[in-house]
């Protein structure tokens, strides 16, 4: 049985609909990535799989036991109050609360969890810091660490590589690769690196701001039309071969910066809202 | 120094010191959460239900908590439901409620038994109100309250920093954040005799103001603020037997003081924050 399976799927904010009529399925251990331009609702799908958002029209049915205790969830934004006082610890170990029936207190092996977590994410030396003292960088590895403490089945995450350097980014990805891989944990992530998200998804799912554009595996994705409108004609061609260069090649060269230049004028405007946003939140923030 | 000894040869400054200390621990506990998720206002207003409610027990001829306790926890998940779901702002909601109970009381108080050292007691508080059957009620509520923050802490954390985090990952808010409603009408009633409805509020608030000036991790601030909220309940206790000054005003001033000497050190110790 699947492990989601989304049918006529709509999402409206005050009656006005914002995700149309998705159609597609998760099955275990695969790794979806859902692409679209910025708007088209992908954060809100996110909630509604979550079922933080209950849908407007369509179904959402969860197969393989699946409850909402073995997910792990990174947010695209967490607003965290910014005077709340609380250790990278304390919320790292946090996300273990979910994990097998009610102890009041964290287990040892909770701890050992949230320990080899921080390690993963190079943030053990941070674990008595302040959360709110540290940079965005830092902070969104801490809540990425935490949604691993949380994740036993499904992992989500809402573009995780926001306020990353290319160095981190690259390692998160890896990690994440390695938890889909070998611990065959389902992954979804929402991701505005195009390159990424094709080197390592098996399935791409891609939101217009009307409808459903594709969903199948990342092969044929980038066969698809959608992929190509989505990147721009111009730079396709040279974007297609790029990407079935030989993968161990590719993945040298998924650096986002190195990445960048190649990227058609769509991403880029994308991207480049996304960044201003970003800058605009942080600079609201200080 | 003698007439401190003395003070404890008093049974009556005994059970108020005792049960004192333990309402300052639930406080001072519940405070911090209520102060982070922005619900310092509720606190107050649910005091004047609670005053509303002594008012009418009292012209009822009732046991005060015995009325007071149910009808300050409805209360809380009205204003927590209010909070969730309204389209009236909820503080708006607060101020409607809490002026409302006022009122309530107020009249009630002066078409029975009128303004006299009851109410007085009843809105700014008095060592003296307190009777055996209060005692041990308070206690109990003390010790629930106690009991359920202790087995439920870390989930009050995660409620309390990432409510959406936790809600898609398992967690039941809806029940931790009623949980948390209800202990606050609990520390609400049984504090509100020897504080007074009228500054119950700023034992919640106040400690854990001050602790989060100086702490920078949940369990620190936790630990920091019930040791302030004891120990300003302590010395506020003392000076207004020394100084015959009314209970829960000696308390709030204790707590101001720490208050300024703790924003006085942030200010010091770092003068760059923010
Ligand atoms: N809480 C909300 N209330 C009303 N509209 C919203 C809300 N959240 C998102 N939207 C709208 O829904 C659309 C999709 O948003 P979102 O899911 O965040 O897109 P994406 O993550 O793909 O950028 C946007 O047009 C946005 O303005
Ligand atoms: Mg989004």
């Amino acid at each position: 049985m699947s492990l989601i399976t989304c049918k006529g799927l709509s999402f409206a904010y005050d009656g006005v609909t914002v995700v149309h009529n998705l159609n597609f399925k998760v099955e275990p251990g695969d790794y979806l990535c859902i692409v679209g331009e910025n708007g088209a609702g992908k954060s809100t799908l996110v909630k509604g799989l979550l079922q933080l958002k209950s849908p407007s029209q369509g179904s959402i049915t969860y197969g393989e036991g699946l409850t909402a205790s073995q997910i792990g969830y990174l947010p695209q934004q967490t607003q965290v109050q910014r005077d709340f006082p609380a250790s990278v610890r304390e919320v790292v170990l946090s996300g273990c609360l979910g994990n097998g029936g009610f102890h009041p207190f964290y287990t040892k092996k909770d701890r050992e969890k949230a320990e080899k977590n921080m390690e993963a994410l190079e943030i053990t030396d941070l674990k008595d810091r302040c959360y709110r003292d540290l940079s965005g960088g830092q902070q969104q590895r801490v809540l990425l660490a935490r949604a691993l403490c949380a994740t036993q089945k499904l992992l989500l995450l809402d573009e995780p590589a926001s306020g990353l350097d290319p160095v981190v980014t690259k390692s998160l990805y890896e990690l994440v690769e390695r938890i889909n891989a070998r611990m065959g944990i389902t992954v979804i992530m929402v991701s505005h690196d195009m390159a990424a998200a094709l080197a390592y998804s098996s399935h791409v799912l891609h939101m217009g701001s009307d409808r459903q554009l594709f969903f199948g595996t990342s092969e044929n994705y980038r066969r698809s039309s959608a992929y190509h409108s989505f990147m721009g004609s111009k730079n396709a061609a040279r974007i297609w071969r790029h990407e079935n260069a030989p993968v161990r090649r590719r993945r040298e060269e998924r650096a986002p910066e190195a990445a960048a230049p190649e990227q058609g004028a769509a991403i880029r405007t994308a991207q480049e809202a996304y960044r201003k946003e970003q800058t605009d939140r942080d600079a609201a923030d200080t | 120094m003698q007439l401190i000894l003395e003070m404890f040869s008093y049974p009556f400054m005994v059970r108020a010191i005792l049960v004192g200390i333990l309402i300052a621990l639930c406080a001072a506990l519940l405070g911090v959460t209520l102060v982070l998720k922005r619900y310092s206002m509720i606190g107050d207003g649910l005091s004047h239900v609670g005053f509303g409610a002594l008012a009418i027990a009292s012209a009822l001829n009732l046991a005060p908590l015995r009325v007071a306790i149910p009808v300050v926890v409805l209360a809380a998940f009205g204003l927590l439901r209010l909070g969730e779901t309204s389209k009236i702002k909820g503080d708006a909601a607060i101020a409607l409620i809490s002026s409302g109970a006022l009122a309530i009381g107020v009249t009630v108080i002066s078409m029975t038994t009128g303004m006299n050292t009851d109410v007085y007691n009843y809105l700014f508080g008095s060592i003296l109100s307190m009777s055996r059957e209060d005692v041990i009620l308070t206690t109990a509520a003390a010790a629930v309250v106690l009991g359920l923050f202790a087995v439920f802490y870390h989930r009050i954390f995660a409620v309390t920093f990432d409510e959406t985090f936790a809600r898609a990952t398992g967690t039941r808010t809806g029940f931790y954040n009623s949980l948390i409603a209800v202990l606050t009408a609990l520390v609400i009633v049984i504090g509100m005799r020897m504080m007074g409805s009228l500054l119950i509020s700023s034992l919640i608030v106040f400690p854990a103001m001050s602790a989060m000036r100086l702490c920078r991790t949940y369990r620190s601030v936790i630990l920091h603020a019930a040791v302030i909220s004891v120990s300003c309940l302590v010395v506020g206790l003392t000076i207004s037997y020394l100084y015959a000054t009314p209970t829960g005003a000696s308390i709030v001033l204790c707590n101001l003081a720490v208050f300024l000497v703790y924003l006085i050190l942030e200010r010091i110790t770092r003068p760059s924050s923010r």
